[in-house]
């Protein structure tokens, strides 16, 4: 299947920033006016038809969670939009910001028809300064146009937006640590339930979904459901943007169909492996998905898909290694990520990871025990349905798969000091 | 209401309730480190784990809602491994100096090692390092490598005490529990973090290295502190008194009690036990040559009744002054009215020292009066006014003063003072009063003694003697009693029950453990509180 350019189509064009330029050229806010004409709740079943589903990594369907949002509260509902993009190889929602931050202003207006939000959060992850400034752009110049503010468009519909910018913490991406962060208190995960869209921010009802998620919206409105639906392969809906990273000629963002084979990704589109090498391994969907090794990669990206062969979707960020990777190596890089990241609050996750990456860190010194990998193995196990939010199961993942498949390097460095791998400067900067 | 199963055990309790209130319903203890009933649901620590059927995960029991028909294990293989591994995680970065740590005897991480933890240790990497033993306040040291982030006590300052000194700093395995910028943990509550704790990370500045907690005896108690009555135990070491600069008392902590205090203790009340081993007489004194003198208790009680008696007959009962105090117990009360009043026939009895100023009180344990009982007073009608007793002291009508306990420290009270006949002092602790006496009589703490307390709302409530007087002092009854057989009256009360009996009308025995309301005095008990049997604590800690 070829590239398909929905969404992606004005990356790099420095012209799609303004929206003058987006109406005219890609029929931009019409996907609201047209909303407008529509009800909230026609709105929702016409997300529920397109399949579309989180792509901020959970892969929920949309449609669903709003509709979710109690309807006689009492309070305001809120939309959270997730741009805390901070998953390693995951680097999509910057683009769409950056370069196309219409499209991303488009969505919230509708999703907040639909869900009666007159308030919609951006949280952008602190590091993000460039996307962070031009999509502030952008909404200064939707306020002065009138796309937003206390008439959006000229209807009688009041919708304000703010960016709100993180400090810098993994977990603030998990939505309730978002939630958490986004009232001002330090970003630890919310036990559930309630869920956000029963008791989100500020106590209210609250949307949280992710930048390419909400991108999505605006063609779904003008196009349809049934259309978007059909654009991807069963139950995932449209096409959605794969961040390919690590060994290959063209790391890069690509927009593909869903249901797309993994191999025509990583060797069409992204250019095949580098130096003509074989392919060892490919993490698919962001650094807590499972590993795979090139035989399992050779799946279509669907949720399902992916499922099936042992790993997930995720967030969509492609790593491909190499036959010159130290898995070892490549697993204590990824370990560091998490135990850096755990936001301390659950025992497992706070000393688990801390013990992993100790460990990891003395068997790649030469000082491992041939016993240091299984306790590894039972530790990630205990590790895994134990704690408040994702992260610890986030981070035991890699750990389980790194050793499931690739346990004779494991073995060979607790033995030898060693890496099995020739060159093991080579694994990839995950 | 939903019925459920906990262990093949069937219970019910009340929808919306979560497993874990189920299971202490039962008096199952499913062991927990963050979860604390008196405050918000962290559900972080995992180790009150159970096995609820048909959820293939464990279930946090503190966070999870019971529902009809639950089927619950608290102790199956799945449950036991997952406290296994938790406890394994929390030790991993948990210094072992139990040798050397308070906390030992009385840790929760202790204990549940012991009881479920046992594991072939696999521990090899080096701890990380954190800040040891520094104060965080004038009664709290805390240690970061003792801490298991819990959480409970920066939720006690944010939720109970509402004063925000607590916070966590950092992540993953770098979490520390340390002071919000510019705060120390000073707050009136502050004690009840140290309580709280569940390892050795709070501990308390004033216990430290004192004793370790199984040399202690406990005994249930009242707080004497103010009129609000706050259920405690009395923590004390009477084998090894040489330790500790030879405090016999070693700490108070609070009594559960659902109405009064709930889990907690106010600092002053928590700290304010220095009177027990302090400043205290420790024998009866007479006034030889202007100066206070050692006395044998016969001599000083021939002398205070020979006094008493020629006062009332060479100027009849008018010329006797009694200032009683609030601090006295329910049971001194009655018989200090039965002696002096219908015994000796005075009627210049009063309790309330009118120059005491209110003290600190806040909208919640913290009470102005400082006294205990000044609510049992006043319903045992004393009624008599201290400053006009004073006044007829000092104008010479009244020859004889016989006041308890009081510092009479006002400048309008003791230029009345010093106008005074004779004093007679009967308590347990120096003050600026007792340096005038001509007679001292040494008495009790409340530590020492038997006893009920009126508190604010009407509320009876018992406490029970921990110590033995100190050396030569004697229980509060057995001087009036000896001074009432020296002035001829026959009274037969073998201890503060017989008068409890007399004056309430039931024994110790059968008042309700949560205090028996002061309307009820035709022995009716108060309607049983909510949650839970009488005496039984929601286990916290």
């Amino acid at each position: 299947m070829p590239l398909h350019t929905l969404i992606s189509k004005d990356f790099y064009n420095e012209k799609a920033r303004d929206s003058d330029w987006y109406k005219e050229n890609r029929d931009g806010y019409q996907g609201a006016l047209k909303a407008f004409d529509m009800s909230p709740q026609e709105i929702i079943d016409e997300v529920k038809t397109s399949n579309l589903r989180g792509l901020g990594g959970a892969g929920f369907p949309t449609g669903v969670k709003w509709g979710f949002v109690p309807k006689d509260s009492g309070k305001p509902v809120y939309l959270a939009v997730n741009a805390d993009e901070s998953e390693p190889g995951t680097f999509k929602d910057k683009y769409i910001m950056t370069w196309d931050p219409h499209r991303l202003i488009e969505g919230i207006i509708i999703t907040c028809w639909a869900i009666d939000a007159h308030v919609a959060y951006i949280y952008i992850r602190g590091e993000y300064v460039r996307p962070y400034e031009h999509l502030q752009r952008a909404i200064d110049q939707a306020y002065r146009r009138g796309l937003l503010g206390d008439r959006v468009m000229g209807r009688d519909f009041k919708l304000d937006v703010y960016i709100h910018r993180g400090a810098g913490a993994y977990i603030c991406g998990e939505e309730t640590g978002l939630l958490e962060s986004l009232e001002g208190k330090k970003g630890w995960p919310r036990l559930k339930p309630p869920f956000p869209a029963v008791k989100g921010a500020f106590g209210a009802p609250t949307i949280v979904n992710n930048v390419e998620t909400i991108a999505h919206v605006p063609e779904i409105i003008k196009q349809g459901g049934q259309w978007f639906a059909d654009l991807g392969c069963e139950k995932n809906g449209g096409t959605r943007l794969m961040c390919v990273s690590g060994h290959v000629n063209k790391p890069d963002v690509y927009e593909i169909r869903l249901g797309t084979p993994m191999y025509e990704l990583i060797y069409e589109h992204a250019g095949g492996i580098l130096d003509g090498k074989k392919m060892k391994a490919v993490i698919p969907g962001g650094s807590s998905a499972k590993v795979l090794t090139a035989e399992e990669a050779d799946c279509d990206c669907s949720i399902e898909a992916l499922q099936a062969a042992g790993s997930m979707l995720g967030s969509g960020g492609v790593m491909v290694m190499h036959e010159d990777t130290c898995m070892v190596k490549a697993l204590q890089v990824i370990t560091s990520f998490y135990a850096h990241e755990s936001c301390g609050q659950c025992t497992p996750c706070r000393e688990g990871t801390g013990w992993l990456l100790t460990t990891l860190n003395r068997l790649l010194s030469g000082e491992g025990r041939p016993s240091d990998i299984d306790t590894m193995l039972s530790l990630s196990g205990n590790m895994q349905g134990t704690s408040i939010c994702a992260l610890s199961e986030a981070a035991a993942w890699p750990v389980e798969s790194f050793i499931l498949k690739f346990r004779e390097e494991f073995d060979y460095m607790a033995a030898h000091g060693r890496s099995m791998v020739a060159d093991e400067e080579s694994a990839p900067a995950a | 209401m939903a019925t459920l199963e906990i262990d093949g055990q069937e219970v019910q309790v009340e929808d919306g309730s979560t497993i874990i209130e189920a299971t202490e319903k039962l008096g199952i203890y499913v062991p927990r480190y963050c979860y604390h009933p008196g405050m918000s649901i962290a559900g972080s620590c995992r180790m009150c784990m159970v096995e609820v059927e048909n959820i293939p995960k464990l279930a946090i029991a503190c966070y999870t809602p019971v529902n009809d028909g639950m089927k619950v294990s608290t102790s199956s293989e799945k449950v036991l491994k997952g406290r296994r591994d938790m406890l394994e995680f929390l030790l991993h970065n948990h210094p072992l100096d139990c040798p050397v740590c308070d906390q030992s005897g009385e840790c929760d991480l202790q204990n549940f090692y012991m009881e479920h933890g046992r594991y072939q240790s696999r521990f090899l990497e080096n701890k990380v390092k954190k800040r040891k033993a520094f104060p965080i306040g004038p009664h709290v040291v805390l240690d970061q490598e003792r801490c298991i982030l819990c959480t409970r006590c920066t939720r006690f300052t944010d939720e109970v005490s509402e004063t925000h000194e607590l916070g966590v700093f950092n992540r993953g395995d770098r979490s520390v529990i340390d002071l919000n910028p510019g705060k120390t943990l000073d707050n009136p509550y502050s004690g009840n973090v140290i309580d709280i704790c569940p390892v050795g990370a709070l501990t308390e500045r004033e216990f430290r290295f004192q004793c370790r907690v199984w040399y202690l005896s406990s005994e249930e108690s009242i707080c004497p502190g103010c009129s609000n009555g706050c259920n405690i135990s009395i923590h004390y070491n009477q084998r090894r008194a040489y330790k500790a600069g030879g405090r016999r008392l070693q700490r108070l902590k609070p009594r559960y009690h659902p109405q009064v205090n709930t889990w907690w203790m106010c600092d002053e009340g928590r700290f304010g036990y220095g009177f027990v081993d302090r400043h205290r007489f420790e024998f009866p004194m007479l006034r030889l040559q202007d100066e206070l003198q050692y006395a044998e208790w016969e001599e000083a009680l021939d002398k205070a009744a020979g006094v008493l008696k020629q006062a009332i007959d060479e100027h009849g009962p008018e010329s006797v002054g009694v200032i009683a105090s609030p601090r006295l117990s329910n049971e001194e009360l009655y018989l200090t009215k039965k002696v002096f009043g219908q015994g000796l026939g005075i009627e210049n009895i009063g309790f309330k020292n009118p120059w005491e100023k209110e003290g600190f009180c806040d909208d919640y344990l913290i009470k102005a009066d400082k006294n205990p009982n000044t609510r049992g007073a006043e319903e045992m009608g004393f009624k008599g006014d201290v400053k006009q007793i004073l006044e007829k002291a000092a104008s010479g009508d009244i020859k004889v003063l016989y006041v308890f306990l009081h510092d009479l420290a006002s400048e309008e009270a003791r230029k009345l003072l010093d106008q005074a006949g004779t004093l007679i002092f009967h308590g347990s602790n120096r003050n600026s009063t007792s340096q005038r006496a001509q007679v001292v009589l040494a008495s009790s703490v409340w530590a020492e003694k038997d006893g009920t307390f009126t508190n604010f709302e009407g509320r009876v409530q018992r406490f029970k003697a921990a110590l033995q007087p100190l050396d030569e002092s004697r229980r509060d009854i057995e001087i009036l009693l000896d001074l009432a057989a020296r002035m001829g009256q026959q009274l037969v009360y073998n201890n503060a029950g017989d008068l409890f009996m007399e004056w309430f009308g039931m024994t110790y025995e059968e008042m309700n453990p949560r205090g028996e309301n002061i309307e009820n005095r035709d022995g009716g008990s108060m309607p049983p509180p909510s949650g839970g049997s009488a005496g039984q604590q929601p286990s916290a800690n």
